[in-house]
């Protein structure tokens, strides 16, 4: 006997794909996505009592289809114009997924097209792909909802007016389009696995939307290596979540981890894509990165961690992603490999570009009181905490500054003289 | 088909030397030739400089004249097409020709489609 648990798994699998689908038939987000809401409703009504269907998602499919065309003949009969288009639209348009591409695929590229802003294109992904609600999309970026749902009303109405197209790039804008709809992805991810703000260091459900979402583009894309390098990136980072917590709640760095927490089905999955993605040697940044996590994963204790590996693979990462925040994470690498000396030379050398990120000073801070210049890792100390925004991070970098040596530095004099 | 006004938006200062000037307009004609080529042509057009400008209010039951421009700033409108095209990424592609073509940021604006059903 199937329970509202079944009608809502189904709801999960099967809500991003029923509402691309509706949308290449009506030509209308708004259309769809009521048209399938309604279809769900009916399925709660129905279902418990008369059972599962054989395939619930061509029930939802279809019954939301035959709704909405139920409702545009009311309305085009009022002679509303916007009905009459979308009624139209359907009766050229079949109902079954298109041969070349899932719906779905459409979808995504439309809600990441570059004409709409960052933040709308991924409150859209959000909505439409993953079936999150406004109120829950809201409370994950910490907005009111009133203000999440008029930035979805809004994004829906340009996408209609504007014309913003349903369609998967053609071949020569893909790189550049793919890059945005990864980068969309990515950014679900980390507001996932490291909110910017807030008292939750992990809000464990948009990091699993996101990698639902990554293992939907993989499935879809499987020629695209940056595709499959941003699936292994997240799944490798995943791993770790378990050990990243401490039993009173507070952050614990890698280095420190209790790596036996680590989930090794993760670990392995993902060390499997990196390794097709080395086979198939079209390097990219998630790429990468997803194998800079995957040498981390191979070490059992801190200390056996192959550090001139992860360096090589950051002097790589460099040459086709070159920025600050990259040279900033190569620096951890330099100083287990040169040491601290070496690499506080190459983050003083940042300072102009990163001085209002917080990762640079705690970074900064760690090198200073490895060199033992407590009261200068003490005044990065200081910097990092005014400007970290998540209250994890910052309670993890009060105690790094409270176990400096001092008070005020006693051991500085000795050790760095 | 969708109707879009692609806007130029010049800064006011300094004006281009002529050999620059005359690149553009070389540009710019090209750019109009291969709208008309395609039927994506409607209508485009140069404005003279924003110090040209002058603004209409109504004030109760008067007509306010003022000299313009309406908005403030170091950037105006020097110009606009309008233009057809099936999707925005369509429109997009000619605006991107746009602002090679006149070196100036360019505005892409869907156009109403009553405004369309009379054009």
């Amino acid at each position: 006997m199937p329970a509202l648990a079944d009608v809502e798994r189904v709801f999960r699998e099967e809500y991003g794909r029923a509402v691309a689908v509706l949308t290449r038939v009506f030509g209308d987000i708004d259309t769809a996505e009521d048209a399938v809401q309604e279809a769900f409703a009916e399925a709660a009504k129905r279902w418990p009592a008369a059972g599962l269907p054989p395939s619930p998602a061509g029930w939802i499919i279809t019954t939301a289809r035959n709704r909405a065309i139920d409702r545009l003949r009311r309305e085009a009969a009022r002679a509303d114009k916007h009905a009459q288009a979308a009624l139209l639209h359907a009766h050229e348009e079949p109902v079954e997924e298109g041969p070349v591409h899932d719906d779905r695929l459409r979808l995504i590229f439309t809600c990441c097209h570059p004409a709409l802003a960052t933040g709308a294109q991924v409150a859209l992904t959000l909505r439409l792909l993953g079936g999150l609600t406004t109120a829950e999309i809201a409370h994950a970026f910490l907005v009111p909802e009133p203000t999440m749902a008029q930035r979805l009303v809004r994004a829906k109405g340009k996408i209609r007016d504007a014309g913003i197209p349903y369609r998967v790039p053609a071949e020569a804008d893909l790189p550049g389009r793919l890059a945005a709809v990864l980068a969309v992805v990515y950014l679900i991810f980390n507001e996932g696995y490291t909110a910017s703000s807030g008292d939750q260091l992990a809000r464990a459900d948009l990091c699993a939307e996101a990698i639902r979402l990554g293992r939907l583009l993989a499935r879809l894309m499987p020629d695209e290596p940056e595709v499959t390098g941003l699936l292994a990136l997240m799944l490798l980072t995943e791993s770790r979540r378990a050990a990243r917590t401490g039993p009173d709640g507070g952050l614990v760095l890698l280095a420190d981890q209790d790596r036996s927490r680590w989930d090794r089905a993760l670990i392995a999955e993902g060390q499997d894509l990196v390794r097709r993605c080395l086979r198939r040697n079209q390097p990219g940044a998630y790429q990468i990165q997803a194998a800079i996590n995957a040498v981390h994963s191979d070490a059992t204790q801190a200390s056996d961690t192959d550090w001139g590996q992860i360096l090589a693979l950051y002097d790589q990462l460099l040459v086709i992603a070159p920025g600050p925040v990259v040279a900033l994470n190569r620096a951890v690498a330099v100083a287990e490999v040169d040491g601290p000396a070496v690499a506080l030379d190459l983050v003083d050398g940042l300072a102009a570009s990163l001085d209002g990120y917080y990762l640079f000073h705690a970074i900064r801070a760690d090198l200073l009181q490895r060199l033992g210049r407590s009261a200068d890792a003490k005044a990065a100390y200081e910097i990092a905490i005014a400007q970290t925004g998540n209250v994890a991070e910052r309670a993890h970098l009060i105690l790094a500054k409270q176990r400096l040596p001092g008070p005020d530095g006693m051991a500085d004099g000795q050790a760095s003289g | 088909m969708k109707q879009y006004l692609l806007s130029i938006y010049h800064p006011d200062e300094p004006i281009p030397d002529a050999e620059v000037m005359e690149k553009i307009y070389r540009d710019v004609s090209a750019l109009n030739d291969e709208l008309r080529a395609v039927g994506a042509w409607v209508f485009a057009a140069g404005l003279h400089p924003s110090t040209t400008a002058t603004v209409l209010h109504v004030r109760g039951d008067d007509v306010l004249v003022t000299d313009g421009p309406f908005a403030e700033g170091k950037e105006h409108i020097g110009g606009f097409w309008v233009i057809k095209a099936p999707d925005l990424d369509s429109a997009l592609e000619w605006g991107r020709k746009a602002t090679r073509a006149c070196t100036a940021p360019v505005e892409v604006r869907p156009m109403r489609e009553d405004s369309e059903a009379q054009a």
